[in-house]
């Protein structure tokens, strides 16, 4: 009978995504409740260094899966390793992040061993031996809560929205035999941005700006430098080119569940709130107080961007 | 090269969603339908591959009736025909199961790349792309910005965290879109016209060989036990001040002292 929990871990040039140990942490959390065990996998080349790490999130084993194949992700090289090790193994639960990864990974895996799958968790409950999760559809309008059939069950936890807990386990490490099957894609080349740029959908907090900005983005750098933050766009502002699609926050964006999220000279379209409305607090600066972004806002303030985040960053810089 | 692009007929993102009284579904009485988002993309990338190499762009669709009319659009933008899966025992089904339907169904449609939408954005589901390209044999490539065919191959750009990856896979291909793809084009006043003489193929589970009790709604391996309206937020707090200079100092007092986000 399946049974354990089985975490699927995303590395980067040796460095675990911050999702990862959001998803190992979940695990453990679900695992205790049902009483099993962690093992967690790593992929890649050379990776046998950081493997280790994951022992104090709760792994109580960690698989590693280490071969010059595996350096770069491929689907197909990562599913034929992937589904032979949960076929070995016969986990109840398969945790992952709903990474870029993850979304490619997860629904592949899940046709693999036709069972069923969950995109983008935001909550996950042990029930029946198993887990039951919630995860929001329509754009966040509706939140699910759905029973995953078949072994595994597999859940792709949202980034940003499980907490990351410190749960010291055994961590013990086990080489596995990589046999990564006929890989038929190549990757050619991976281009990464100005390496301090953060990661929209791992930022604990984002400024985000909207048509309001007229395009000039400085004071919404600025602010996002000092507090550390991603900088987000609303689709007005991908579409005047004032800023690059992978900037933009919404339906046809990403999706981001930052702690804050500081919304500057952004009306509060339907579609933009699908991509923010997970966020722990949202502030929002706007110079209509009518604007629909209020209604959807923690906290607000009704006037003009270009004389508030200028004094806003003053503020921060006193008490930094 | 010939195209088979999956297209999905999805509630308009403007829709009011409101939950049925069975508490499993949403209401569908007002709703607007439309072709998913991201599939408007798939189209347009498919038919400028297409204008570009010669060969067929075809609008593969699991749906109803209603979904006729997302068809006709993808053929007044350009599509050469379009096929739909009709059938009421298919209703219901998950992604898994439409996947093996859409699958069946490309067993008779020649093809040398697949194009699907990222997500519905009515489930957000994530999956009939994947698992399509798993049923056929195929490599996948995911959230593509850019593709570039030759000699059998095609390259793609595909975002990732803070970047793009390029990758390489012999045809036939699946790929998914991104926004930043291209521009969708409108159906033109001619392309509608023209669209209404284009061929239409609908056909039942029986017409591909999928028996009806493995797939819809009593087969779903992802089962909504309930749908539940996200948790409201409290009512905005407004913050008072007289100067932007005391707006600010107000709101970050607030965010550090109260939120403790800063
Ligand atoms: C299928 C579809 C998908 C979409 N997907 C997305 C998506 O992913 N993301 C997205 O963002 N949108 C998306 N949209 C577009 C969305 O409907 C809105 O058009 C868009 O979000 C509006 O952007 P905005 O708020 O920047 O601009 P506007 O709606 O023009 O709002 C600008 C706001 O700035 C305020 N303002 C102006 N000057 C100042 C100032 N000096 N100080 C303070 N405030 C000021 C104004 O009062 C106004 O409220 C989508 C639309 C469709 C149809
Ligand atoms: N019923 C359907 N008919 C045709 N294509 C579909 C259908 N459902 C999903 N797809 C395709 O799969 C993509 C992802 O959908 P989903 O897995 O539902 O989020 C969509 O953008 C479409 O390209």
């Amino acid at each position: 009978m399946a049974q354990g929990v089985l975490v699927i871990t995303e590395q980067r040039d040796n460095a675990f995504r911050k999702v990862s140990y959001e998803a190992v942490s979940e695990g453990r959390r679900v695992a205790d409740e049902l009483g099993t065990d962690v093992t967690a996998v790593v992929l890649g080349s050379g990776i046998e260094g950081i493997a280790g790490e994951l022992g104090k999130y709760g792994a109580d084993k960690v698989l590693v899966a280490d071969d010059g194949i595996l350096s770069d992700y491929t689907t197909d090289a990562y599913t034929n390793v992937l589904a032979e090790v949960i076929k070995s193994r016969e986990p109840k639960v398969v945790f992952l992040g709903a990474s870029v990864q993850g979304k490619d990974l997860a629904p592949r895996l899940a046709a693999r061993l036709d069972t069923g799958m969950a995109m983008d968790c935001v909550v996950v409950k042990a029930e029946d031996g198993g887990v039951v999760v919630t995860r929001p559809m329509f754009g966040g309008k509706v939140l699910a809560d759905i029973e995953l059939e078949g072994d595994p069950q597999i859940v792709a936890v949202r980034p940003n929205v499980m907490s990351i807990t410190e749960n010291a386990k055994d961590g013990s490490i086990e080489k596995i035999d990589v046999q990564a099957g006929e890989v038929k894609t190549t990757v050619l080349e991976t281009k990464i941005e100005a390496g301090d740029k953060i990661e929209l959908t791992e930022a604990d907090i984002i400024v985000s700006g909207g048509r309001g900005t007229e395009g000039k983005f400085e004071v919404i750098e600025e602010l996002a430098g000092l507090l550390n933050a991603a900088v987000g766009a609303s689709r007005t502002v991908v579409d005047e080119g004032w800023r690059s699609h992978g900037d933009q926050v919404g339906q046809t964006g990403k999706i981001v569940s930052p702690n804050l999220y500081i919304a500057c000279g952004i009306s509060g379209a339907i579609q933009h709130i699908a991509g923010m409305s997970t966020s722990k607090f949202i502030v929002a600066i706007n110079k209509d107080a009518d604007a629909p972004i209020f209604s959807k806002a923690d906290f607000g303030i009704a006037a003009d961007l270009f004389e508030v985040v200028p004094a806003m960053v003053q503020e921060v810089k006193k008490i930094q | 090269m010939d195209i088979v692009v999956l297209v999905k007929q999805v509630p308009d993102t403007e829709a009011l969603i409101q939950i049925a009284g069975d508490g499993v579904s949403i209401k569908t009485d007002n709703i607007k339908w439309v072709m998913n988002p991201y599939d408007e993309f798939a189209v347009e990338e498919a038919l400028q591959i297409r204008d570009a190499n010669e060969g067929t762009v075809t609008i593969l669709t699991m749906g109803t009736d209603k979904a006729v009319e997302t068809i006709r659009t993808a053929l007044a933008m350009g599509a050469d025909q379009g096929v739909l899966i009709n059938d009421p025992a298919a209703e219901g089904s998950d992604g898994l199961a439409v996947a093996k339907i859409l699958a069946a169904a490309l067993k008779d449609i020649p093809y040398d790349l697949i194009i699907a939408g990222q997500r519905g954005v009515d489930d957000d589901g994530y999956q009939v792309g994947a698992a399509v390209a798993e049923y056929m044999g195929i490599p996948q490539a995911s959230l593509v910005i850019k593709e570039e065919i030759s000699d059998g191959k095609i390259k793609c750009d595909c975002s990732i965290e803070g970047g793009t990856v390029v990758t390489e896979a012999p045809l036939p291909v699946l790929f998914t879109t991104q926004r930043g793809l291209n521009e969708p084009r409108y159906a033109s006043l001619p392309g509608i016209m023209k669209a209404k003489k284009k061929p239409l193929d609908q056909k039942t589970l029986a017409d591909i060989g999928i028996d009806p009790s493995t797939v819809g709604l009593a087969n779903r391996k992802v089962k909504i036990k309930a749908l539940n309206p996200p948790p409201e937020r409290k009512a905005v707090k407004m913050i008072e001040g007289e100067t932007p200079e005391e707006l600010a100092a107000a709101l970050i007092k607030v965010l550090h002292e109260e939120a403790k986000v800063v």
